[in-house]
């Protein structure tokens, strides 16, 4: 992939707890490429949140590299993290617990110019009401508090708070999953077009994949902390060669009663993080798994250019087009 | 969508006294700081002035809340002491505050700190709060600023407990996160971000310290280890007249009735602070 923004090299995290060892994020590694939005999706607990906030150093990865435009994040001491962190950001899930309810939109859009010294008071604040005018609302925003402003409207406010200091990179955790639909296109389509407008590349975290499919343009899918799929966007939609995407993709509600639709349904739950399964993770739910599949982690299998698939049996589930 | 019915809430004047006894609890409180604040102005008397053939006269045109044993006008002594005692609670609910919070923010804030504060806040409350204020005057000696310092050593704790239990919960927000990630120092997160949040619990357990406070000073003048005598407290007033109590009870009953009456407005002011302030921050949060 040409000129990645982000390398994530062998990335993991493993939270103590009083039962045991919890791999949140369990040996991972891709590639972001400059100016591309990628998906990262899974079920609940597959580790797509920790990993985006371990990118950040906002939980503190246990090891593996994170090289962002050639500096390994992982080894900056706090001020250079400091420094590293004005040109990436983070856009929350909840639009209510992701603003200060004591402070003004103003003040919230301006901390981090504020935090860096960046300008003078005033300016401060004219750059806060153009930024809340790129996001669609109103310089009069600026005065009022977040309980004034709708889910859609606190999203925007996000967003505006996180282009403040003009990062590159942009971590969107879930950001449209707690917003109603016609919202979610909203705010997806507020995304696209700063993108464009700014250059940005974004980590989009989602576990809704019909958002993902119309945002992104590289997909990562994770499953109990591990990378699974990864690869372009359309190829893995079309072909998904992995049995966990198969299944993910199978899940997609089609608005088309009259199709006919053939689901693979998983059983069970995702394992527990504390002991997970030996060989592929996902070997105890997969329909194709046999003894093969506990020893050992399985390779990559390149199934197209860019796309890897962690699996065993790809030739049982993977058809070449 | 629940955000947008805020705006159109009542307001917090609207909410606090729509309990009527916080309003009129408020205005009996005002009243009462006005009278003591305006004492030099208007007491009828020399608080220190003695008349032995006064001596234990019971309220009439001459003395209107009586004598004392020394024959000084008790309404006058009343409006002073009530100066000594107001600013006794002001002062432990002030310095309290500061204790508690720092304390509190710095156990809820930085993990390491958090068991040793921890088990020191609990140590001083295991103490009896009336024998740990005991102890810690006869170690300073009686004097107003002394009398404030052990007094707010017993409360902070106090202060310490919700400041750190609420600083808990606040720092998991996500706003803490984005504030981390914006480059904000951590004195701002601890000060913009965590402690703006969680005023509202402070402000209510201060108002009650406030009245603690005055109470635990009656007691401790009361028992003789307060402040020194010669300084007009209601504690140390009904410390003077329990020994005429079969002559002239309205030596305690006054000063009694002061205690009482400033104490309940506190506690009311408090109740009313607490139930207006709650509901918001759990709809705010």
């Amino acid at each position: 992939m040409p000129d990645p923004l982000l390398q994530i090299r062998n990335l993991t995290k493993r939270f103590p707890t009083a039962r045991g060892m919890v791999h949140a994020v369990n040996d991972v590694s891709f590639d972001i490429p400059r100016g591309s939005i990628t998906g990262l999706v899974g079920e609940s607990g597959s580790g797509k949140t920790t990993l985006g906030r371990t990118l950040l150093r906002l939980i503190e990865p246990s090891s593996g590299q994170t090289i962002f435009d050639g500096q390994d994040l992982n080894a900056l001491d706090a001020a250079g993290l400091r420094a590293a962190r004005r040109r990436m950001q983070i856009i929350f899930q909840d639009p209510v617990a992701s603003l200060n309810p004591r402070l003004r939109v103003g003040q919230i859009v301006a901390e981090g110019l504020k935090a860096h010294g960046i300008g003078t008071k005033r300016s401060r604040r004219d750059a806060a009401a153009a930024l809340l005018d790129e996001v669609g609302l109103g310089a009069d925003a600026m005065t009022r508090f977040p309980h004034e402003f709708s889910g859609g409207q606190r999203q925007r406010i996000g967003i505006a708070r996180a282009l403040a200091l003009e990062p590159d990179f942009i971590v969107a955790d879930e950001s449209v999953s707690a917003l109603d639909v016609s919202i979610q296109a909203q705010v997806l389509n507020l995304l696209l077009d700063l993108r464009a407008r700014r250059n940005l590349t974004i980590l989009f975290i989602a576990h809704d994949l019909s958002v993902v499919e119309y945002l992104c343009d590289q997909i990562v899918v994770m499953y109990l902390g591990k990378v699974v799929e990864q690869g372009p966007a359309r190829p893995l939609y079309t072909a998904p060669a992995h049995p966990y995407t198969q299944a993910l993709l199978s899940a997609i509600p089609l608005p088309d009663p009259a199709r006919d639709t053939t689901r693979t349904i998983l059983k069970g739950d995702i394992p527990s993080p504390l002991a997970p399964p030996s060989g592929c993770v996902f070997r105890t739910r997969c329909p194709l798994a046999s003894d093969i599949c506990a020893d050992g982690i399985p390779p990559a299998v390149a199934t197209g250019p860019g796309h890897l698939s962690y699996c065993k049996k790809i030739e049982e589930t993977y058809a070449p087009a | 969508m629940a955000t947008t019915t805020t705006a159109d809430a009542p307001g917090f004047l609207t909410l606090l006294f729509s309990r009527r006894a916080v309003l009129v609890a408020l205005i009996v409180f005002v009243i009462i700081v006005g009278l003591c604040a305006l004492a030099p102005m208007i007491a009828p008397a020399d608080p220190a002035k003695m008349s032995v053939r006064a001596r234990l006269s019971p309220p009439g045109p001459d003395f209107l809340l009586g004598a004392d044993a020394f024959g000084r006008d008790v309404a006058s002594r009343l409006l002073f002491a009530g100066r000594v005692s107001l600013t006794i609670g002001l002062g432990v609910a002030t310095l309290s505050s500061i204790i508690g919070i720092a304390i509190g923010l710095l156990a809820g804030f930085f993990r390491s700190l958090d068991a040793p504060l921890s088990r020191l806040v609990d140590a001083m409350m295991a103490f009896p709060d009336i024998l740990l204020a005991i102890a810690l005057v006869s170690i300073l000696g009686g004097t107003i600023l002394n009398v404030v310092i052990a007094l707010s050593i017993v409360y902070a704790p106090r202060i310490a407990r919700i400041v750190r239990a609420s600083t808990l919960v606040i720092r998991e927000l996500p706003f803490v996160e984005a504030a981390v990630a914006l480059g904000s120092s951590t004195l701002t997160i601890m000060t913009t971000h965590v402690l703006r949040n969680i005023l509202s619990p402070i402000i209510v357990q201060a108002t009650f310290i406030f009245a603690y406070a005055m109470l635990a000073e009656a007691g401790l003048s009361f028992l003789g280890v307060g402040i020194d005598p010669a300084t007009p407290s209601w504690g140390t007033m009904i410390n003077e007249g329990r020994q005429y109590l079969d002559q002239a009870a309205f030596l305690i009953i006054f000063p009694g009735l002061a205690i009482s009456v400033s104490v309940l407005a506190l506690q009311l002011i408090g109740d009313g602070l607490r139930d207006a302030l709650d509901p918001r921050l759990a709809k705010d949060l």
